[in-house]
């Protein structure tokens, strides 16, 4: 179907949506983000239930009250689970296929999503024991991106019954 | 129709809030709602939340907020991406049913991450009206010409406005803005976007409110003088600002209407984020000055957290009824441009 | 039953597709409403309120589209409310339209739910970066990859269960007009060799992005004994949520679909679902999610939901069919999808269900899901009036 004068119809057009935003993360996110400018994985703990969460968001989730001691985890952990990605996506950073691992730090009672490296995706596994390669001190900043990844340690696989309950 | 009340109210309100983000922000108002009332999440019968994505920047800001409540085990909850107000209806709709007798309803928003008068730009008609970015404060503008040009609103009456909402303010612990003033004053100001001037328009606010609502005999045990939702009703008009009389509320007269406001209230909390408003939805409602004390709270122009002003107008008018300063009132909330949408919500005290 | 008695009128759908480049966002939620009132046969005028529901704002770029959409969904001068409960939206849109009816607030209430992927970039608003978090999610697949290989883990389920799931998903929607995908070449073999996206799950497992909108007229007994059209009655409706990461959160087997199930059990008077349920519409995005909400809505013991793939329970002529339309596998216009499978369970219990309709059919489940897996929105329909 044509117009008049022969031209077609314009079935869409693109509207370009520029919105600049300031993110707040927060007061107990904030600590976090200083901790991680120093190296450190600070979570917090939840006064009702006693679980860690690492990045703590302000309450606990599980009993909805503001969380209060801070709790240092360390930096090596177990894998809880992953996907190897392959799929392309826009804002992607990363080459393909990369793959995204859920880990459950030492200490902490909440999975972080961490990139995995040092290992194939044919040989990694659930309950991988990994450590955060983290950037070279001077590129550290506000940011868990200071964490560059997760990579293999030698230690035996963490035992399915112990991680099973962060599925 | 099942008597509903508000039995409990809390929110704050600030301007950008740099330390604090959207689920710090609510935690301490939830708890503030619900410790006089001695519930626990658990206790509740159903929570409804509103807020939108588009304020935090963020899709499915919603979704973490929900952490604030604690659900777990968990909860019969829903979320409209809306003020809260209109939550606050999903709510009373659904405590009708009379199998529970509680409900929670909370509204957050911090309208400071993003420039809120661009933001909201994006309610328009993607195709034919978004793109050319007409935002908010234009597009009231637009409306507050139309008013003046009809006959008997004038410019001093806009002034006459904000500087009683001004003097209100002083009384409200969570205005932004509550310096004190004289129409002579305000008129000299300079002009923002004509005909309003800056101080025609809403302060950006962060913020967040919290309602119990609580049915017959249980809101008698939970509160001493529970706020009585009499009637509650909402409407949406067409968008498309050329098709519409601008001048007057035709959505909130019908919804005024079914509420039952019968021109009659002590006083009422209008959600007029613009001054010129307040005058369009006065006369929508049927109600006038000399009867009805308007905006004691002070109104959206001396707080205006977006998404939770509108719950806001509830809650301070129940608050105010509760506290005996008034036999009966009128809530009302709006949302979309130039009074697109508008409920109205008549709260009475006990007889 | 709680309130007052609520009946499906009628129903309309758009045929779903990856582009429809023949209608506007509005000119797409009208159709299917448009639809949904012929099916009733009722008019524009009978409907005294309106319940949209849809997917993240950052989907298309419009905030709040309801107010875009009054004139469109013939809503100036009535309520609109606009639900968002991420991808369980559709379902739960379709309860807060179910209570207004209940509360005998509002005698018929359309109600609509849609997504125009076409005119968005879901995948982009899915994985938008936050400042000071890791670039990682990859949309939707790699958030819920680690949970399906978590299922194939604790359950020991075969390799193969997936793409069973996939193959009877696609082999239903070939029955199903508006159906996105319609595959008739698709084998099990071209299922299990597609590319793997977010590994374990593979191309061909999963959902496609669709354009598409669903609505459907809910009124009340008066409404439904003046209606000369068979009617779907609402014996039962179910929200449920819990966070979205919480230490002690079962993600493969979660706590609020299972508490969703037994509210929804409860009310609506079932006390066996594998035998008291005829057929069910549930929110299966990738294939997994079939055996995993078959045991989390308990028509299998924990652990055993594969076997009722395996053995071909929920295929059409099956003891359970499962996702008789083709499911989300075949069509997901993510903000409509689950309003979908609430409406594909209220016609097969009206009969209106055309070739993929069960035989029988006189009690049907739908079933929706969103966020981390923490939001549900379930229904239980009747031929019979509750």
């Amino acid at each position: 179907m044509s117009a008049a004068d022969g031209s077609k119809p314009v079935k869409g057009i693109v509207t370009p949506i520029r919105l600049d935003y300031r993110y707040t993360p927060g007061a107990a996110q904030s600590r976090f983000l200083h901790g991680l400018k120093e190296g450190r994985l600070l979570g917090r703990r939840c006064p009702q239930c006693g679980k860690v969460y690492v990045p703590p968001r302000g309450g606990c989730p599980m009993c909805g009250v503001e969380f209060a001691e801070e709790v240092e985890v360390a930096d090596t952990g177990t894998l809880v689970t992953y996907a190897v990605v392959n799929v392309n996506f826009a804002n992607r950073v990363i080459d393909l296929p990369y793959i995204s691992g859920e880990v459950l730090f030492d200490g902490s009672d909440m999975t972080s999503m961490v990139l995995v490296q040092g290992v194939s995706p044919d040989e990694v596994r659930m309950g991988m024991r990994v450590r955060a390669h983290w950037l070279p001190r001077d590129e550290w900043d506000y940011s868990f991106t200071n964490i560059d990844y997760v990579e293999p340690i030698d230690e035996p696989d963490a035992d399915y019954e112990s991680f099973k309950e962060a599925l | 129709m099942r008597p509903v009340a508000v039995v409990s109210y809390a929110q704050h309100a600030s301007a950008r809030e740099d330390n604090r983000n959207e689920v710090e922000i609510l935690l301490p108002v939830l708890r503030e709602a619900l410790e006089p009332t001695g519930l626990t999440t658990q206790d509740i019968g159903f929570t409804v939340s509103g807020s939108s994505d588009y304020l935090a920047g963020q899709a499915f800001a919603f979704v973490s907020a929900l952490d604030a409540v604690g659900p777990w085990p968990p909860i019969a909850e829903s979320h409209v991406e809306m003020d809260g107000a209109f939550a606050l209806y999903e709510a009373w709709v659904r405590l009708q049913h009379g199998d529970i007798d509680t409900a929670l309803v909370y509204a957050f928003g911090k309208s400071s991450p993003g420039d809120i008068a661009r933001v909201l730009s994006l309610q328009l008609d993607p195709y034919l009206v978004g793109p050319l970015w007409p935002d908010a404060v234009s597009l009231a503008a637009l409306q507050a010409r139309a008013l003046l040009d009809a006959d008997g609103i004038g410019e001093k009456d806009l002034a006459r406005v904000v500087a009683r909402d001004r003097r209100n303010a002083a009384g409200n612990p969570h205005a932004q803005v509550s310096e004190q003033t004289d129409e002579a004053t305000l008129l000299a100001e300079p002009l923002y976007a004509d005909p309003l001037r800056k101080h025609d328009c809403p302060p950006v606010s962060d913020g967040a409110a919290v309602v119990v609502l609580a049915a017959g005999d249980r809101a008698r045990e939970l509160a001493e003088r529970p706020a009585w939702i009499r009637g509650i009703d909402h409407r949406i008009e067409g968008q498309y600002v050329g098709s519409r009389d601008l001048t007057v509320s035709a959505s909130t007269r019908i919804a005024a209407q079914r509420a039952g406001v019968d021109g009659r209230a002590d006083l009422a909390e209008l959600h007029a984020p613009f001054s010129h408003q307040e005058l369009i939805l006065l006369e929508a409602l049927g109600l006038d000055e000399d009867t009805t004390a308007v905006n004691p709270s002070g109104g959206a122009l001396v707080s205006n957290p977006v998404m939770v002003a509108g719950l806001v107008r509830i809650g301070e008018a129940a608050r105010r009824v509760s506290a005996g300063e008034g036999q009966r009132a009128v809530a009302h909330a709006t949302s979309g441009p130039c009074l697109q949408q508008n409920l109205v919500c008549v709260l009475e005290a006990e007889q | 039953m709680s309130g007052q008695r609520a009946a499906v009128l009628g129903t309309g759908q758009t045929k779903h597709e990856a582009k429809r480049e023949d209608v506007s966002i509005g000119g797409l939620v009208h159709e299917a409403a448009e639809r949904a009132l012929a099916d009733a046969e009722l008019d524009w005028a009978d409907i005294d309120a309106v319940v949209i529901g849809k997917a993240p704002d950052m989907f298309e770029g419009v905030m709040m589209p309801e107010l875009y959409l009054a004139e469109a969904l013939g809503a100036v001068g009535k309520p609109m409310t606009r639900v968002h409960t991420a991808g369980s939206v559709g379902g739960s849109t379709s309860v807060i339209a179910t209570h207004l009816v209940q509360s005998g607030i509002h005698r018929r209430v359309l109600t609509v739910a849609f997504e125009k992927q076409s005119e968005s970039n879901a995948m982009w608003a899915l994985s938008i970066h936050l400042p000071f978090s890791q670039p990682l999610v990859a949309g939707a697949g790699g958030y819920f990859a680690p949970i399906v290989r978590g299922y194939i883990r604790k359950s020991q389920a075969p390799l193969d269960t997936g793409f069973k799931v996939a193959l009877k998903d696609r082999l239903n929607a070939l029955k199903n007009p508006y159906a996105h995908l319609h595959q008739p070449e698709i084998t099990l073999e071209g299922i299990a060799t597609s590319p793997l996206l977010w590994d374990p799950i593979r191309y061909a497992e999963t959902c496609p992005s669709s354009d598409g909108a669903a609505a459907m007229v809910i009124g009340d007994e008066a409404s439904a004994a003046a209606s000369s059209r068979p009617v779907a009655w609402v014996h039962g409706t179910a929200l449920r949520s819990e966070p979205t990461m919480g230490a002690g959160r079962d993600r493969v087997n979660p706590h609020a679909g299972r508490d969703c199930a037994a509210a929804l059990y409860a009310e609506a008077g079932i006390t066996d679902p594998l035998h008291e349920i005829d057929c069910a519409e549930i929110y299966v995005p990738f294939s997994w999610f079939e055996p995993m909400w078959l045991e989390n809505l308990g028509f299998a013991d924990e652990g055993t939901g594969w076997k009722m793939v395996q053995d071909g329970a929920t295929a059409l002529d099956g003891d359970l069919p499962v996702n008789m339309s083709g499911g989300v596998l075949s069509s997901n216009p993510i903000g409509a999808s689950g309003m979908i499978r609430f409406l594909e369970a209220a016609n097969q219990v009206r009969g209106t269900a055309g070739e993929h309709q069960v035989k029988d059919a006189r009690r049907a489940l739908g079933h929706a899901y969103g966020g981390g897996s923490q939001y549900f929105a379930m229904w239980v329909v009747g031929a019979e009036k509750p």
